[in-house]
């Protein structure tokens, strides 16, 4: 059994998102759960919206269901198409302070601190 | 000066250029004024960089007359929007990035750049290259030059049109699921996605990491091979790029296919495939054959499943790369957020189209507590699969082929209001992608005068055989010298 | 603490790695440059860009794997952990979780009942660290400074094999003492190059299932370790007598009222949707990439302090504690070797007013005031009764001031003379031990006080003291204690 989804069904409960426990239940998704996730997601939908993403998220989740169908016993899953390895790069500074520039690209920047509204912790 | 010099390939320019017979100032004023004539009716183009592009092609001449030219030297070309050019709009054609200048060159940019070839502008495409039919644009549609009500395919439709039009000899795009090749096989062009690996990806804005890589599209597959040799090869700033050596890939078109292995896959043409279109794709076999190919058929056990394990696979992933637009170091950001929660949700939210924030929504939930084993965990082994299955297919055939769409260009607004028709568009090409391999399309015929794409794949790093494959079937047909009437 | 209850923690140690660029990216790792001028784009999260694995960040990684008896993962992968959060450009931390690159490792650390006790390693594994918000003096808004996204760190996670504050601490010294040995990491814990998360739990003596816990984050002192833990395990037994039950959160020490609180907000609705980065391939490490790494650690504290106590004869606690830094212990051996008195006189100046010097003026062995042949020049003079230890002392409060046989402040003459040497020659400090002159010095005392000769004499024995600070006194501290002693007795007895 994979370990992370072990970790991860065990947190299951606090997201308020319900696994599955039958493959024979029709796969769809409530207006409570889409709007889970576009809070996971940091999405605010129009109301119009999120109607429409309910029905077509449901269309969507029902149809990559059908992966159940498939046997991957003891298939190991794909890291890379290739199955290359990690390479690595030496220890060295090779980039130099371009800030002003990259800020440019920013709406909120004084004396070159990013700004986001208060975080309070 | 000949009055249709836009209906020279890239390879024919090069050869013009190098006679003297025009300089690249005057071809890409030529195809300036033609990129501007057709934008209203087009929409294949988010930025012109008109003013450049002349600078670039005055340095070409420059450097030319000095006897330095380049292997691009003075080759107009456009990019697609999604890769990022220092200093010009780079928006993926999003609401997000409508206000982005990027502050460097993506690695295919700027090797393009450095072999002398003139970037004509940005041309447009489904946001975050999410889509098949370039509707997702924040920018508008692209139209289809053989008919304006049609899509020109997605996500490459602005650059797919642009070639077909004639605006551009040759363009850029990238290619997660087929979104080189089906916009080229929907415009009657030639469209090229290389190896996973093959080509940096540095630069290019990720829609799906594993998924990912750039390409181009042409009129030929000459032009193909000549722009691959100079976009491939190893980049130390991409971990995924791999190390393997450029062969010449156009001294490798000149070969006859006497002996070629093509596997042909039954399922490809079970339902689902237009008759007309199967017909098309038939007679190319037969055109392939005569040329002494061996035809045989292959069996892909499970290549019903990559349309779901794409789906699963591609939103995950972009998921995660498209949290980095935040509104905070760049992009759209909402104006007068009340707190940390409401800037970021209402940047993205009136940032990102319905179809990102869709694939945002299916990734976020695939990944999900709970939820990960059977979905992304089971997508990644059934792709292992599918990979599993080429390779036992290439073990008996050279390259793979079929048809590279079902249908031809359909009419835009046709299927957007459920998505999965629209993901079945790619049905043909993503197979290539979950299994990381090359892929051609080239243009084969007809349906009521809309193009037909003829698809080849290989095995890893089989560029070479498809190349080859296109060209030598180029030599016998003329499909893709067709050029759409108003284009001429 | 009640001993019905045992105490339970698990030390979760982030060590930043003392690299010279950051962990994906060319940028540098320098502490302290101006806001965001080190952080470049692979590090703002920029459109487009990748993250490229630095290669002495997998070195380290394995040194460390290797100092602890670890197994160093063949093949391990990076993760992505999904969260949005303005020190957290990209939104979401590449860092590894279902395969780490050091697991099952091990240490030892003197338990509270004074053996040796091992303490299980889980596992160490690489990430990224995150970026830095700024809140003062910006009114309604926090600023964000991405100078430290992507410096390298290793997490390194204990099992829950500590029972007290106390031996959090010392395991926390250990893997510190084991870092900068390894030169792995500077162990800044100012600049936060060092900090650990405790998970703590109590249940009942004698229990075996593990009771809720509460992790306590960033705690950046060894000192706030201790008080921390100790505040938490004192709540949560109150709580539990009050007849509550401990929650599983996150809460935060606030060293200024001496207290854990609860952080709620940030535990709310997390779902970090860890998965393999695709932007990043496995890591594969090469038997020989392990062997060679193997071969250039250096003496780790361990072995170091065996070696002391073999090799010089010190008491063990001493070596324990001339090991903790290696700085030290080179200092301690470059010394014993400079002089030739006993290396654990030499051991007993370093510990003592070596040590306190340098804590008095908060300094690093390595910024001593008094080099270590100085040092062990003074030493000798003990050794070879130039001078009394008492007068020593002043010496080296002198050599301290002046600061190093290379000070000019005075002019050295050529010669074999040591810097104590010199100062003894100078202010004239040379031991008397002339046992007439003695003598003399002993006389005039007793002929000058006969009262006390006489109550001496009919047994108040304590006056002794009395007679020998007088000697001392008219000697300028400068008569040699021993002969003293010896003359005074033999005089007054008889």
């Amino acid at each position: 059994m994979h370990k992370a989804a072990c970790i991860i069904a065990a947190r299951a409960s606090q997201v308020g998102l319900r696994a599955r426990n039958s493959r024979n239940s029709p796969v769809s998704l409530n207006k409570e759960q889409v709007q889970r996730i576009a809070t996971l997601a940091r999405l605010k939908l129009a109301d119009e919206e999120a109607a429409e993403t309910v029905q077509k998220l449901s269309r969507i989740v029902a149809f990559v269901d059908q992966l159940s169908q498939a046997n991957t016993d003891n298939v190991t899953p794909m890291a890379h198409p290739l199955n290359a390895s990690q390479r690595l790069r030496a220890d060295v500074v090779t980039e130099l302070d371009d800030r002003d520039h990259v800020q440019e690209n920013a709406a909120a920047v004084q004396d070159g601190l990013y700004l986001v509204p208060k975080v309070i912790e | 000066m000949a009055q249709d010099l836009h209906l020279l390939t890239l390879t024919q320019i090069a050869a013009s250029l190098r006679n003297g017979d025009f300089s690249a100032c005057e071809i890409t004023d030529l195809l300036l004024r033609r990129i501007e004539a057709s934008d209203a009716s087009l929409n294949a183009f988010i930025t012109v960089t008109a003013d450049q592009a002349l600078a670039t092609a005055k340095r070409a001449d420059e450097t030319r007359a000095a006897g330095k030219a380049g292997a691009l030297n003075g080759l107009p070309l456009a990019h697609k929007d999604i890769f990022c050019t220092r200093d010009v709009l780079t928006s993926c054609g999003s609401h997000m990035l409508d206000n982005f200048v990027a502050p460097y060159d993506a690695t295919v940019v700027e090797r393009f750049a450095n072999a002398g070839a003139v970037m004509l502008g940005k041309t447009n495409m489904d946001e975050f290259a999410m889509g098949s039919s370039n509707e997702t644009s924040f920018f508008g549609p692209v139209h289809n030059p053989w008919d304006l009500e049609r899509t020109p395919g997605g996500s490459s439709g602005g650059s797919s049109a642009a070639v077909a039009a004639r605006l551009a000899p040759a363009a850029t795009g990238t290619d997660t699921g087929g979104s080189i090749r089906q916009p080229a096989a929907l415009t009657g062009t030639v469209g090229l996605k290389p190896t996973y690996g093959r080509v940096s990806r540095y630069g290019m804005i990720a829609f799906a990491s594993s998924l990912d890589q750039a390409g181009v599209i042409t009129r030929s597959a000459e032009d193909a091979a000549l722009l691959l040799g100079v976009m491939a090869g190893f980049d130390a700033r991409d971990s995924t790029c791999i190390d393997h050596p450029v062969p010449d890939y156009v001294a490798g078109l000149s070969t006859s296919l006497n002996g070629l292995r093509v596997g042909i896959v039954r399922q490809h043409f079970d339902a689902g495939l237009d008759g007309q279109t199967a017909l098309a794709v038939k007679a190319a076999l037969a055109v392939l054959e005569e040329q002494g190919a061996i035809l045989s058929e292959v069996d892909l056990p499970n290549l019903d499943l990559s349309v779901p394990t794409y789906y699963v696979v591609a939103p995950a992933e972009c998921s995660s790369n498209l949290s980095r637009f935040d509104g905070v170091r760049f992009g759209h950001r909402a104006s007068d957020p009340k707190d940390l929660f409401d800037l970021y949700c209402r940047s993205r939210g009136e940032g990102f189209g319905a179809e990102v924030k869709r694939r945002i929504m299916t990734g976020t939930y695939v990944l999900s507590a709970g939820y990960y084993d059977a979905y992304y965990l089971k997508a990644q082994q059934v792709r292992q699969l599918i990979a599993d299955d080429f390779r036992k297919a290439f073990a008996d055939v050279d390259v793979i082929a079929g048809p590279t769409a079902p249908t031809p260009a359909f009419k835009l607004g046709d299927k957007t209001d459920d998505p999965i028709t629209m993901y079945l568009n790619d049905i043909y090409t993503i197979g290539a992608n979950l299994a990381g391999l090359p892929a051609i399309s080239t243009p084969c015929g007809f349906v009521a005068g809309l193009p037909v794409g003829l698809h080849l794949v290989g095995p890893p790093w089989g560029e070479e055989a498809l190349l080859r494959c296109a060209h030598q079937y180029q030599l016998q047909t003329d499909w893709h010298l067709a050029c759409p009437e108003a284009y001429r | 603490m009640k001993p019905a209850w045992e105490v339970v923690i698990g030390l979760e140690v982030h060590t930043q790695l003392a690299t010279r660029s950051k962990i994906f990216s060319g940028a540098a790792t320098e502490y302290g440059a101006a806001p965001n001028t080190q952080a470049c784009l692979v590090d703002l999260g920029y459109p487009g860009v990748l993250p490229v694995l630095n290669e002495e960040v997998v070195r380290m990684a394995c040194k460390f794997g290797l100092a602890v008896n670890a197994t160093v993962a063949e093949r391990s992968v990076f993760a992505r952990k999904n969260y949005f959060y303005p020190d957290l450009p990209k939104g979401y931390q590449i860092s590894q979780y279902e395969l780490p690159i050091v697991k099952h490792g091990e240490l030892f650390i003197q338990g509270d009942d004074g053996s040796d006790k091992r303490i299980g390693i889980t596992r160490a594994h690489l990430e990224e660290d995150a970026g830095k918000s700024i809140h003062e003096g910006l009114q309604q808004f926090s600023g964000i400074d991405l100078n430290r996204a992507g410096t390298p760190l290793l997490e390194i996670v204990s099992e829950p094999d500590l029972r007290s504050a106390k031996e959090a601490v010392a395991y926390m010294r250990k893997i510190h003492s084991i870092v900068r040995y390894l030169g792995i990491s500077d162990g800044n814990m100012q600049e936060g190059s060092f900090r650990c998360d405790a998970n703590v739990s109590v249940r009942p003596r004698g229990q075996d299932t593990l009771g809720t816990r509460a992790e306590l984050k960033n705690l950046n002192s060894f000192r706030f370790v201790e008080k921390a833990i100790n505040f938490e395990v004192q709540r949560q037994i109150e709580l539990i007598e009050d007849g509550g039950t401990v929650v599983q959160e996150t809460r935060l020490y606030d060293s200024d009222k001496d207290e854990t609180r609860s952080m709620r907000s940030k535990e709310e609705a997390n779902d970090y949707r860890y998965f393999p980065d695709p932007d990043l391939l496995p890591v594969e490490i090469e038997k020989s990439f392990i062997d060679s790494v193997r071969a250039s650690l250096p003496e780790l504290p361990d072995a170091k302090q065996q070696r002391f106590v073999n090799e010089y004869a010190l008491k063990p606690d001493d070596a324990d504690i001339l090991t903790l830094s290696r700085a030290l212990a080179d200092y301690f051996e470059a010394a014993a070797a400079a002089g030739s008195a006993s290396a654990q006189v030499v051991a007993n100046w370093v510990l003592g007013d070596l040590a306190a010097a340098l804590n008095r003026d908060g300094l690093e062995i390595e910024n001593s005031r008094v080099t270590a042949a100085d040092l062990a020049g003074l030493v000798d003079r003990i050794a070879d009764d130039t001078i009394s230890g008492k007068i020593a002392k002043e010496v080296f409060e002198i050599m301290w001031k002046r600061g190093g046989s290379e000070s000019p402040t005075i002019p050295v003459p050529a010669g074999q003379l040591s810097l104590a040497g010199q100062i003894i020659k100078e202010l004239d400090l040379e031991q008397i031990s002339d046992t007439s002159a003695i003598e003399a010095v002993v006389d005039e005392v007793i002929a000058a006080n006969p009262s006390q000769v006489a109550d001496y004499q009919s047994g108040k024995e304590k006056l002794f003291g009395f007679f020998v600070g007088k000697v001392m006194q008219q000697t300028g501290g400068k008569a040699n204690p021993g002969q003293v002693n010896a003359i005074l007795k033999a005089r007054l007895s008889k």
